[in-house]
C-alpha cells in the first residue's frame, strides 16, 4: 500500500472546540495609589483623577467643561484644586492622582479661583442653564457657596449684533471710547435649520460640541474654535449656516453642551413661548428602532408629546452619542395623519 | 474624516502658491479630492489620505503662501489647502482666524503694521497712528497708491525693534513677496512707502544703533556682531565658530551633556531652568524620535536680543542647535521665528542652506555620522507660541493653544515625542561653553547665574539696544554703560522683564542682574527686558496698553485668561477715567483678585503673569490711582 493511499484512509477529524473562548491574559494588578485630600488617607484605584478620587470621597467638586464620555480639556478652570509642591492649582477633571499628592480641595486659593471663574462666566455668559439641573449642584448654588458676584464688573455691554462676533479678527482691539462697560458674549441665536439653534450668548467655550464633532465621537469636524481671546467663538467652516456645513445633524453636541448653548429647535421655541416645563415632562428609556445596532433612547415627553431624545451616557452601545435619525427622528411617532 | 469644502475652486494663483509649499513635501494633487482636477476614477473615495494628513504640520507653510501671494486668505483659497491636505475645513478656518498676520477678510496687498506697544508708545507711536488716522484713515481703510495696488495700515504688538523706536513692519504680497521694517518712523515716512516711494528695505541700520558696544573684543555672546559678515560661513568658522561642534562630535554626547550641566547655563528665555538637566531628560526618554525645537517667537514686548542674535550670528544659533542635537540624540530640528522678523529669516534660512551644502547640518554632519538637519518655521503673529506647548500645536498646524503639563515636553513633546526645546540666546551659549569648557564659562557671572547676558534697553535711556554683561553686573551699571536718562532727566520707573515682568522703582538700582538677585525684590528678569520710564511718560497709559496686550494675546481657551484679562482691561479704563466702581480701593482689590486667579488658574504662563507688572506699578506707587 502506497504512503498516498494511507494518508487517504485517514478520517479527518477537526481539532476538538474548546469548550470556552479564549481567555485573555490576566490583567496586571496596578496598587491602589494613596493620597491625601484635605487631611483624610484616601487611595483610589490607578489611573483615577483627582476629581474620581474627590467623588469617590464625596466631595463636591464643581466642573463645567467636564463630561463622563469626553476627553477632559481642563479649560474652565472650576474644579481646580491646591495640591502641595505645585506653583499653580491643578485641574482636578484631568491631573492623574499621584502616590504622596497632599490635594487641597477648600483652601482659600482654591475658593478664590473658583469664585472668580464663575464670576467671569456669569458676567460674561448667560449661564442660567447651565450645570446639572439639580438644586444643589446648579451654577447659582455653586455661586452662593463661593460668594460670586458677578454684578462687580459693571453694567453688561449692549449685545453684539448677528454675526458681528463671527468678523472680529485677532490682534488689535479698540476699546470704545467713554465708560467701559462689562464685555459680554452676548449675541442674537442663531437659527438656521429645522432641527436645532445655537444660542452662543450661552457658550462658556468648554470645546464639548468640538469634540464630539470631532474625534472623540462623530468624525464630521463641522464645527472648530475659530478667532482668539475674548473673541474666540465656536465656528462653521467661514461661520456658514449649519445647512451649508459639514454638520450631519447627529446633535450630540446638543447632546453635551452644559449651558444650554445648543438646544433642540422644540425645546427653544417652547422656552421662548413659556411652554417648556421640566417639572411636567416624563422620561421613556428605549430602543431606537430605525437600524439594527439598538441605540439607547431617553425619550423626554411633555403633553404626551416627545420634546427632546438623548442617550444615556452609561449606554455601551451609545455612551450617549446617536446619529440624526435617533435624535432627530422622533417626529414620525406623533405625525397623526394617515 | 469628513472634508465638506463648500467654496468654489481657488484661483490659479492662489493653488500655484499652495502648491509651490506643497508639491515638493507630499506631491502634485493626486485627485479632485486632493485638490487637482476631478476625473471618474475619483469616486467619492479620499485616494492617499493618509499621506496627506499626515502632513498637517504643513498648514501654516500653506497659509503664509495663500496670504503672501494675494495678500489674504480667501474662502476658495482655505478650501484648496484644506483638500490638498485633508484638514476639516472648519478646523483650518480655526487655525487661520487664530493667527494675526492671517487676513480672512479681503485686505490690500500691501500692509504697514505700526507697532504702537510699551517701548514705541514712549517714542510717539500714539501720535503716528493718529495722523495715519487724519491722512489716510483709520486703521484698515484701503488707500490707493502709485502704481494702483491698494495699501492699507494696521496697528500691531511689539515688533521687536525697541532700539530704534517707533517701528514698522511692511508686508508686499505678490508674486515675489517682500517684507521689511522701517525704524526709527514717522507718519510722513510710513505713508511714503505706502504710496510707493520705496518698498524695499532701506540700507541697513548702523550696527552700533542695534549693539551699542559692538567691536568691544571682551563681548562672547555678540563677538561677531558688526564685525563679520553674517552671511558668510567661512567668516563664521574663522572667527572660531564650529569649534565647539568640533569638541562635542570629540568628546561624545554624554560629556556634551555634562558639560552644560557643569556650566550651569540657565535657560535665557525666561523660566531660567537648568538647561543640562533639560537635555539630559530628553536624552534619556527611551521614546523615539526625539526632537529639538529653538524657540525664536521672541515676541515679549521690550524683547529684541534672539533678533540681533539670528541677524548677526545666524551660524552660532544653527551650531548650538546641532550640538543639542547630537547631545539629545535628535535628527531633526525645527527653529520656529515669529513672522515679525523678516530679515531673521532671509538670513537664517540662508545659513541653513550654507551649513547644509557645507556638510554641517544633513545625513553626515561635519563626516562624523551623526544627521541632523532643521526646518525653519514661521510664526504668523501670536504672543502665545512663544509658550513651548502653544509653539509645538502651531508647527503641528494647530491654533497655537498651550497644552496642559504634565506631561513636560522632554516627555511628550513635538508630535508627541521628546522634545528639548531652547530659547536662541541659550543656544547661543552653547558653542562657547563646549569651545571653552565649562569651568571658563562659568567663571563669569555669580554662582546661581553663570555666563554673560544679554539685556534689551529700550525707552528713555541714552543709547538703547542690545547689551551683553556679565551676570550679577548692577541694573545702575547696566544703565550706565547705555548712558543713564537721556538729557538730564531722571528715571521714575523700570520695567524689567517685559509685558510680563514687573515694574521697579530708582530706589532697587542697585539690584545686581541675577536670576537671584532679582527674585530677591520680587522682581524676575525674565528676557532680559529693561525698558526705562522718565518722569514725562504716560504710565497710566503704558499700564492700559499692558492690559490691551494681554486682552489680545490671550488664546481665549481657559476661563481665568479668557475673561480676566478683558476685566482687568475694563478696571484699568474705569480708573484711567476717574470713575471707580465703588472706591478706588474697592477696584484696587478687585484688582488683585483678578490678578489672583488669573496667576492660579490659567494653563499656561500668559495669563500666569498677565497682572504682574499692572500689580507691581501699583505695589511701587509709581501709578497713584
Amino acid at each position: 500500500m502506497t504512503a498516498e493511499a494511507d494518508i487517504a484512509r485517514i478520517p479527518f477529524e477537526p481539532p476538538a472546540r474548546p469548550s470556552h473562548p479564549p481567555v485573555p491574559p490576566p490583567a496586571v494588578e496596578r496598587p491602589p495609589v494613596e493620597l491625601t485630600i484635605d487631611g483624610r488617607a484616601v487611595a483610589v484605584p490607578a489611573g483615577s483623577t483627582i476629581l474620581d478620587a474627590c467623588r469617590a470621597q464625596g466631595i463636591d467638586t464643581p466642573t463645567l467643561c467636564y463630561v463622563e464620555n469626553l476627553t477632559p480639556v481642563n479649560v474652565c478652570r472650576i474644579c481646580v484644586v491646591e495640591v502641595a509642591g505645585s506653583r499653580t492649582l491643578v485641574p482636578a477633571c484631568s491631573r492623574p492622582a499621584e502616590a504622596g499628592m497632599d490635594v487641597q480641595t477648600d483652601s482659600e486659593r482654591v475658593r478664590l479661583s473658583r469664585k472668580m471663574v464663575l464670576e467671569f462666566l456669569g458676567s460674561s455668559v448667560d449661564v442660567s442653564l447651565a450645570g446639572p439641573r439639580e438644586p444643589d449642584g446648579s451654577i447659582a448654588a455653586y455661586a452662593a457657596r463661593y460668594g460670586a458676584d458677578p454684578s462687580r464688573y459693571g453694567d453688561a455691554a449692549a449685545p453684539a449684533a448677528a454675526d458681528e462676533r463671527d468678523a472680529r479678527e485677532s490682534g488689535h482691539h479698540h476699546p470704545a471710547a467713554g465708560e467701559p462697560t462689562a464685555a459680554t458674549v452676548s449675541q442674537p441665536v442663531k437659527v438656521d435649520n429645522e432641527l436645532y439653534v445655537r444660542d452662543y450668548s450661552r457658550c462658556i467655550l468648554c470645546y464639548k460640541c468640538v469634540e464630539a464633532c470631532g474625534v472623540d465621537a462623530q468624525n464630521t469636524f463641522a464645527i472648530a474654535v475659530a478667532g482668539r481671546g475674548f473673541d474666540a467663538r465656536i465656528s462653521t467652516e467661514w461661520n456658514v449656516g449649519l445647512p451649508d456645513s459639514a454638520c450631519v445633524y447627529c446633535g450630540n453636541c446638543i447632546g453635551v453642551c452644559p449651558t444650554g448653548a445648543l438646544m433642540f429647535r422644540s425645546e427653544h421655541e417652547m422656552r421662548a413661548a413659556g411652554t417648556w416645563d421640566e417639572s411636567a415632562q416624563t422620561v421613556t428609556e428605549t430602543i431606537c428602532p430605525y437600524c439594527g445596532v439598538g441605540c439607547a433612547l431617553t425619550l423626554h415627553v411633555q403633553d404626551n408629546s416627545i420634546v427632546k431624545v438623548s442617550s444615556p451616557m452609561d449606554s455601551s452601545v451609545t455612551d450617549g452619542h446617536l446619529c440624526v435619525k435617533g435624535r432627530f427622528g422622533f417626529e414620525f411617532v406623533q405625525n397623526r395623519e394617515g | 474624516m469628513d472634508i465638506h469644502v463648500v467654496a468654489p475652486l481657488a484661483s490659479p494663483a492662489e493653488r500655484s502658491a499652495v502648491d509651490a509649499v506643497l508639491d515638493p513635501e507630499i506631491g502634485p494633487p493626486v485627485s479632485g479630492w486632493r485638490g487637482g482636477a476631478r476625473t471618474t476614477a475619483d469616486g467619492h473615495a479620499a485616494r492617499g489620505g493618509h499621506e496627506a494628513r499626515g502632513r498637517r504640520d504643513l498648514l501654516l507653510p500653506a497659509l503664509h503662501a495663500v496670504q503672501e501671494r494675494i495678500g489674504w486668505i480667501s474662502q476658495p483659497a482655505l478650501g484648496y489647502i484644506c483638500r490638498r491636505l485633508t484638514v476639516p475645513p472648519a478646523e483650518a478656518y480655526g487655525v487661520a482666524t487664530f493667527y494675526a498676520m492671517f487676513a480672512t477678510r479681503e485686505r490690500p496687498p500691501i500692509v504697514a503694521h505700526v507697532c504702537d506697544d510699551i517701548a514705541c508708545r514712549l517714542s510717539g507711536a500714539e501720535e503716528t497712528c493718529a495722523e495715519l488716522e487724519r491722512t489716510i484713515g483709520p486703521a484698515g481703510t484701503p488707500a490707493a497708491t502709485a502704481d494702483g495696488t491698494a495699501s492699507t495700515w494696521l496697528r500691531s504688538p511689539c515688533l521687536g525693534l525697541c532700539e530704534r523706536a517707533p517701528a514698522a513692519l511692511f508686508t508686499v504680497a505678490g508674486e515675489t513677496p517682500r517684507a521689511f521694517e522701517a525704524a526709527p518712523v514717522d507718519a510722513i515716512g510710513i505713508a511714503a512707502r505706502l504710496r510707493g516711494a520705496s518698498r524695499a528695505r532701506g540700507p541697513e541700520a548702523d550696527v552700533r544703533a542695534i549693539v551699542p558696544q559692538a567691536g568691544d573684543p571682551a563681548l562672547r555672546l555678540l563677538a561677531r556682531v558688526g564685525r563679520i559678515d553674517p552671511t558668510s560661513l567661512a567668516a563664521y568658522r574663522a572667527s572660531g565658530g564650529y569649534e565647539g561642534l568640533a569638541r562635542a562630535l570629540e568628546i561624545g554626547p554624554v560629556a556634551t551633556i555634562e558639560e552644560v550641566t557643569a556650566s550651569r547655563l540657565l535657560g535665557r528665555g525666561g523660566a531660567a531652568f537648568p538647561t543640562g538637566r533639560k537635555w539630559a531628560a530628553v536624552a534619556s526618554q527611551p521614546a523615539q524620535p526625539h526632537y529639538l525645537v529653538c524657540n525664536a517667537d521672541e515676541s515679549e514686548p521690550g524683547t529684541f536680543k534672539d533678533r540681533v542674535l539670528l541677524e548677526h550670528d545666524p551660524f552660532a544659533v544653527i551650531e548650538g542647535m546641532t550640538i543639542e542635537a547630537f547631545a539629545t540624540g535628535a535628527s531633526r530640528g525645527y527653529l520656529y521665528l515669529r513672522a515679525e522678523y523678516p530679515l531673521a529669516a532671509t538670513r537664517v534660512a540662508a545659513a541653513i542652506a550654507a551649513a547644509r551644502s557645507a556638510g554641517l547640518l544633513g545625513p553626515d554632519v561635519a563626516g562624523s555620522g551623526f544627521a541632523f538637519d532643521i526646518e525653519l518655521r514661521r510664526g504668523a503673529g501670536a504672543y502665545i507660541c512663544g509658550e513651548e506647548t502653544a509653539l509645538f500645536e502651531s508647527i503641528e498646524g494647530g491654533r497655537g493653544e498651550p497644552r496642559n503639563k504634565p506631561p513636560f515636553p522632554v516627555e511628550v513633546g513635538l508630535f508627541g515625542r521628546p522634545t528639548a526645546i531652547n530659547n536662541v540666546e541659550t543656544l547661543v551659549n552653547v558653542p562657547l561653553i563646549l569651545r571653552d569648557g565649562a569651568a571658563a564659562f562659568a567663571a563669569v557671572g555669580t554662582e546661581g547665574s553663570s555666563g554673560p547676558k544679554l539685556f534689551c534697553l529700550s525707552g528713555h535711556v541714552a543709547r538703547p539696544g542690545v547689551y551683553e554683561v556679565p551676570f550679577g553686573t548692577t541694573l545702575r551699571e547696566l544703565l550706565d554703560i547705555a548712558g543713564g536718562a537721556p538729557g538730564g532727566r531722571t528715571i521714575r520707573v523700570i520695567l524689567l522683564g517685559g509685558a510680563a515682568g514687573t515694574f521697579i522703582g530708582p530706589e532697587a538700582l542697585d539690584t545686581p542682574l541675577t536670576f537671584e538677585g532679582t527674585r530677591a525684590i520680587g522682581a524676575a528678569l525674565g528676557s532680559g527686558v529693561v525698558m526705562v520710564f522718565d518722569e514725562t511718560d504716560d504710565l497710566v497709559g503704558t499700564l492700559r496698553r499692558i492690559a490691551a496686550f494681554f486682552r489680545d494675546e490671550s488664546c481665549g481657551q481657559c476661563v481665568p485668561c479668557r475673561v480676566g484679562t478683558v476685566r482687568q482691561e475694563e478696571l484699568l479704563a474705569r480708573l484711567a477715567a476717574g470713575r471707580p466702581r465703588g472706591s478706588t480701593a474697592d477696584e484696587v482689590g478687585l484688582l488683585r483678585e483678578i490678578g489672583q486667579a488669573m496667576r492660579d488658574a490659567s494653563i499656561c504662563g500668559l495669563g500666569q503673569t498677565a497682572s504682574s507688572a499692572i500689580e507691581s506699578a501699583l505695589r511701587v506707587g509709581v501709578v497713584t490711582v
